[in-house]
């Protein structure tokens, strides 16, 4: 176990070493156990272990992007969470979401998290955005022996580039693959089982300029159709009151949109598939 | 064959003490104090990139005078410290108390262990629910520690800047009072035949830990902002006090086991620095 933050002693020299700004290289030296991807793991197919996380979408907008996540997660044919949440503030300007083995995935999204924070204080500065997107692809990387035993976690990393020249284009997406292949994305990008579904309704309903407004209630109703057809995506759960989470990055930072704002989006894309009310 | 002189133990620390006392004392200072709405860190400090004063984590800030390269390595143990600590427990199970034990030690083995001492004092300040609640940390050279309730002056002439803080302090004092007060002692002391210097924006790093604020409270005012603050003090609430007034409270932080919910984005940077760019750039309304 890490000695240092739970002993009254000195400091460890790990601790004042100078030269990393990355917390991921300081936990490899200080407390290795407490790293994702290096635990040994039992022979044989660990799929069907822990809950999965399944459909997040992200698009990108006018003066930002929108990333949203359906609430549920499964294990096999149960359901494990109705309400899970798989959408976060990566930072300030960023977000995340992750599919896959849900443990796994948020405890990446927290090391994540505390990476970039990290950085922040030791250098007095951000990473920018493709800075923070290899970080990430790092971290899918270490995960690769996991994944390949059933635990795989692929994220999706959306934000505002505070460096972009163009306000139009400063929402910019990521996406990963397995082995931490990085990939950007142009309009908008689905991750998950229920991914499918929500780019096909995605690539005829996006326009390119479109307000984040719309972008929100385009991300909801892609949700909606993954949800149609995908058993593992949730879809709104109205008598309990469960609905997408929906965040936005802009130049002003990130925002979860209220629930309120995202049931009444909901209810009006269900309104309006109702045909035999 | 070289002969070996005896020098007694008492000795010893004596050079040492004299030794870090000297460099401390040849470095600007450094004014730390606590008013209405949070902690107030002023240095003075010309440089924009060297900071002598720095966030540690949500609530706990950290200031410095000494030796730059000796403080800079234990700042940056303390971010390391804190991060571990939240990371591997939860970000409420940080707390400065911990953090001053790890800097106490830790300067306590390097001055008796090695033969240098490092030359530096430092600050470890963390913001509480009312400022009866702030826990200022004074560590020096040798490892003591002290907590001294309100206000903690350090680096050259730190006896003169405190008896000026100690007229003058009180836990009421709104942001622009507590500037005030702080920019006046560290201006007390260093003129020409005594007299008072008057500091400029320029010359100051001003930082706050803001009380009301959830998540990471620490927020550097400068540039314009702290320009106004500074020369402003009796014109119109400066940006930096109408960002104190929102009606967030610690009780808002949300209380997860998982990653956090919600990140703040720095309000500090109303100022030239990077994250505003965009934001003069695009006077977009935000999503409702």
């Amino acid at each position: 176990m890490a000695t240092g933050f739970d002993s009254p002693g000195r400091l460890p020299a790990v601790f004042t070493t100078p030269g990393s700004s990355s917390f991921t290289e300081f936990l490899t030296a200080a407390a290795p156990e407490l790293l994702p991807g290096r635990r040994v793991l039992p022979a044989g197919d660990l799929s069907d272990v822990a809950p999965h996380a399944t459909t997040i979408v992200a698009i990108a907008a006018d003066g930002g992007v929108v990333m949203a996540g359906d609430r549920r997660a499964t294990m096999g044919n149960m359901i494990a969470s109705r309400d899970i949440e798989k959408v976060y503030p990566a930072d300030a300007y960023s977000l995340i979401g992750i599919a896959g083995t849900a443990g796994v995935g948020l405890e990446m999204i927290k090391l994540f998290q505390v990476e970039l924070e990290h950085y922040e204080k030791i250098e007095g500065t951000s990473l920018t955005l493709d800075g923070k997107a290899n970080r990430l692809a790092t971290m899918i990387r270490n995960n690769l022996g996991a994944a390949m035993q059933g635990l795989a976690v692929i994220p999706l990393f959306a934000g505002f580039d505070l460096d972009a020249a163009d306000l139009g284009r400063a929402g910019r997406i990521f996406s990963f693959d397995i082995a931490g292949g990085i990939y950007a994305e142009k309009e908008f990008h689905a991750i998950g089982s229920g991914s499918l579904f929500a780019k096909a309704a995605l690539k005829k309903r996006y326009t390119p300029g479109l307000s984040l407004e719309d972008a929100a209630v385009l991300a909801v109703e892609s949700l909606y159709d993954a949800a149609d057809d995908d058993t593992a995506t949730g879809g709104p759960d109205i008598a309990r009151g469960i609905f997408p989470i929906v965040m936005t990055a802009t130049a002003e930072g990130t925002t979860r949109l209220a629930d309120a704002e995202t049931a009444r989006i909901a209810g009006s894309i269900i309104a309006e598939r109702s045909h035999h009310a | 064959m070289a002969m070996q002189f005896y020098a007694s133990p008492e000795q010893i620390m004596r050079d040492r003490s004299e030794y870090a006392r000297k460099g401390i004392s040849r470095g600007r200072s450094v004014v730390v104090l606590t008013y209405e709405g949070g902690v107030l860190f002023v240095a003075e400090n010309p440089s924009t990139a060297l900071h002598k004063v720095s966030e540690i984590y949500d609530r706990i800030g950290f200031a410095a005078v000494g030796r730059y390269n000796e403080f800079e390595n234990l700042r940056a143990a303390g971010v390391r410290m804190a991060d571990l600590r939240g990371y591997s427990y939860d970000r409420r199970d940080v707390n400065a108390r911990a953090l001053a034990n790890g800097y106490a030690q830790t300067l306590g083995a390097i001055f008796t262990e090695q033969s240098k001492p490092y030359e530096v004092e430092i600050c470890v300040a963390q913001v509480g629910a009312t400022p009866e609640g702030d826990e200022l940390y004074r560590l020096t050279y040798d490892g003591s520690v002290g907590d001294e309730p309100g206000f903690i002056a350090m680096g050259g002439s730190a006896e003169a800047i405190s008896t000026k803080l100690r007229q003058g302090h009180k836990h009421t004092a709104t942001l622009a009072e507590a500037l005030k007060l702080a920019t006046e002692a560290l201006g007390s002391v260093g003129g020409d035949g005594g007299k008072p210097r008057s500091l400029t924006a320029s010359q100051l790093e001003v930082a706050v830990l803001d009380r009301r604020r959830p998540g990471r409270t620490f927020r550097r005012i400068r540039g314009a902002a702290l320009a106004q603050l500074v020369a402003g003090q009796s014109g119109s609430a400066p940006e930096a006090e109408k960002e104190a007034d929102k009606p967030a409270t610690p009780a808002d932080t949300p209380m997860t086991a998982g990653p956090a919910t919600s990140i703040e984005p720095p309000l500090s940077e109303v100022d030239t620095q990077p994250p505003a760019a965009p934001k003069k750039r695009a006077p977009k309304p935000p999503a409702e």
